[in-house]
């Protein structure tokens, strides 16, 4: 197995992006990626995409991506598995490079959403659970989530106050990101007074639908050459599933996908959660924030909102998270997220983070689909 | 709409009709083909009883699209007795008097429905549990 290396990374701000469509987006981080990377072609792309037939009556959408960034004739194939399909497709580029059967791929994650509105968003996400036995009752994905909330509210003696620190964390951290879509400030108040979506999950506990693109380009040992000086490597990348329903797992409040997915990655790396130095995580709800810091070890169980309050996962703390804003702040463009993340912590471990910096060797990425089904990991170095 | 897509769902929809692993005795709704904890394929058709008691719930107000017209609605994940927790509305009660441990029975209501003359679906909802005459 050769080594993966990340030599070049684009995005777009994440916005309602009225005037652009999923093509032109990701075409726009496609171009600044290779343009960073200094290629010309590659091997693949591998497109993470959610919802592009839902939203926009788009399937084949890979195709179609490496038409219009100007690579026709080169492979392309598009990977879905909900919220993790960025993080599935970089895992898709990792083990293309990885097997030396390619040698440079380009990963994009891209989403469309502001094509919907209202009941049509909830009416799209609530595809990424079961809809025989969970949809048809009703149950958005942000209801699954509030079902958890409340019982973690309840098993372990929190208020739902407790849960504003990390909205606040991911608001403030997102206010130095100029791709960021939420770049202001929020407060506790502000936070318990919000209106509720489902209680007990309001507005400022979700992270925001959007738009936007983002790209990576992956290369070999053998490609990378003197350039292994100052690029980020992908030292793990690992996924994992839990059952599809809330009602199907044993303990709904440990996500068990979380805790394999995190397990696989600590292993390939050789490490333990006490290595890691940032950590972008899966807050599209303030709960998946405290129970992904549960399962990959970083707090036990019914202590990861304590690390909020005590504030371990501000940008000085023991485990930063959301480090540019996380989903919360940065913005959701769903299937696009996973390889927001990864582009984050390629400028957090380059020394690019700017007012953001956090000093760190080792970051870790993880997206999760649906209400914890589809978990994918990554795990890079510094140069 | 397609009809068939809900009505082969009857069983489990009207008469919550699951599975027990004759193995390791789990006893499944939904039912499966394979028995999560044991991996046997030796499951028999079990029929649960309708009763449990409130895991979890929340209040929708922003539904998905076929589902506005019934917010604020309460969603719950239900224990049966028999062991399974199970994914449903709450109706008969008011938001207000909803508690986790609440004693709760299945009940069939509509679901929703699809479109002004358009396909109505039924299936299971709980509400509290009607206390016997004395
Ligand atoms: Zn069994």
């Amino acid at each position: 197995m050769t080594k993966v290396y990340v030599v070049g990374i684009g995005q777009t701000p994440v916005r309602e992006h009225w005037d652009r469509s999923a093509r032109d987006l990701a075409v726009s981080s496609v171009l600044e990626a290779i343009e960073q990377a200094g290629v010309e072609k590659a091997d693949a792309i591998y497109v993470g995409n959610a919802l592009s037939g839902e939203v926009a009556g788009q399937e084949h959408l890979a195709a179609l991506v490496a038409d219009f960034a100007g690579m026709a004739g080169t492979e392309a194939v598009r990977i879905e598995a909900a919220g993790a399909s960025g993080a599935a497709a970089v895992r898709m580029g990792c083990l293309a490079v990885a097997s030396g059967l390619q040698e440079v791929v380009i990963v994009t994650g891209v989403e469309k959403m502001s094509d919907l509105t209202g009941p049509a968003v909830e009416e799209a996400l609530v595809t990424a659970t079961d809809e025989e036995y969970e949809a048809i009752h009703g149950l958005s994905l942000v209801a699954l989530n509030a079902l958890l909330m409340r019982r973690y509210i309840y098993e372990h003696h929190v208020e739902r106050s407790d849960f504003a620190h990390f909205s606040i964390n991911a608001h403030k951290n997102a206010s130095n990101n100029e791709y960021a879509m939420f770049r202001r400030p929020i407060t506790v108040d502000a936070f318990v007074n919000a209106r509720m979506i489902a209680d007990p999950i309001s507005l400022l506990d979700s992270a925001p639908v959007a738009d936007g693109a983002a790209s990576l380009v992956l290369c070999s040992e053998k490609v990378v050459g003197e350039r292994a000086n100052s690029a980020v490597e992908i030292v793990a990348s690992a996924a994992a599933t839990d059952a599809m329903a809330l009602h199907d797992r044993g303990n709904p409040l440990f996500l068990q996908g979380v805790y394999e997915s995190a397990q696989r990655a600590y292993a390939q790396a050789g490490i333990g959660p006490e290595d890691i130095d940032l950590f972008e995580l899966h807050d599209a709800f303030t709960i998946m924030g405290a129970l992904s810091l549960e399962g990959c070890g970083f707090a036990s169980e019914g202590e990861g909102v304590r690390l909020g309050i005590d504030g371990e996962i501000a940008l000085e703390g023991r485990i930063p998270i959301s480090t540019m804003g996380g989903l919360k702040g940065r913005g959701h463009p769903v299937g696009a997220t996973g390889v927001y993340q990864v582009v984050e912590l390629v400028q957090q471990l380059r020394g690019e983070a700017g007012a953001n910096q956090v000093d760190g060797r080792l970051g870790m990425a993880q997206s999760i689909g649906g209400s914890g089904a589809t978990v994918v990991t990554h795990i890079l170095k510094s140069p | 709409m397609s009809l068939a897509r809900h009505w082969r769902l009857q069983n489990q929809r009207y008469r919550l009709l699951g599975v027990q692993c004759e193995d390791c005795g789990a006893r499944l709704f939904p039912r499966r083909q394979v028995c999560p904890r044991c991996k046997s394929q030796n499951l028999q058709r079990y029929q649960f009883g309708g009763e449990g008691k409130v895991y979890s719930h929340t209040v929708v107000y922003d539904a998905p699209a076929g589902y506005e017209g019934f917010v604020p609605y309460i969603g719950a994940l239900v224990e049966l007795e028999e062991g399974p927790l199970i994914a449903a509305q709450l109706t008969d009660v008011d938001i207000d008097d909803v508690q986790i441990g609440m004693p709760v029975e299945m009940v069939t209501r509509r679901l929703r429905q699809y479109g002004e003359d358009g396909l109505i679906v039924y299936g299971y909802k709980f509400r509290p549990k009607l206390k016997e005459a004395p």
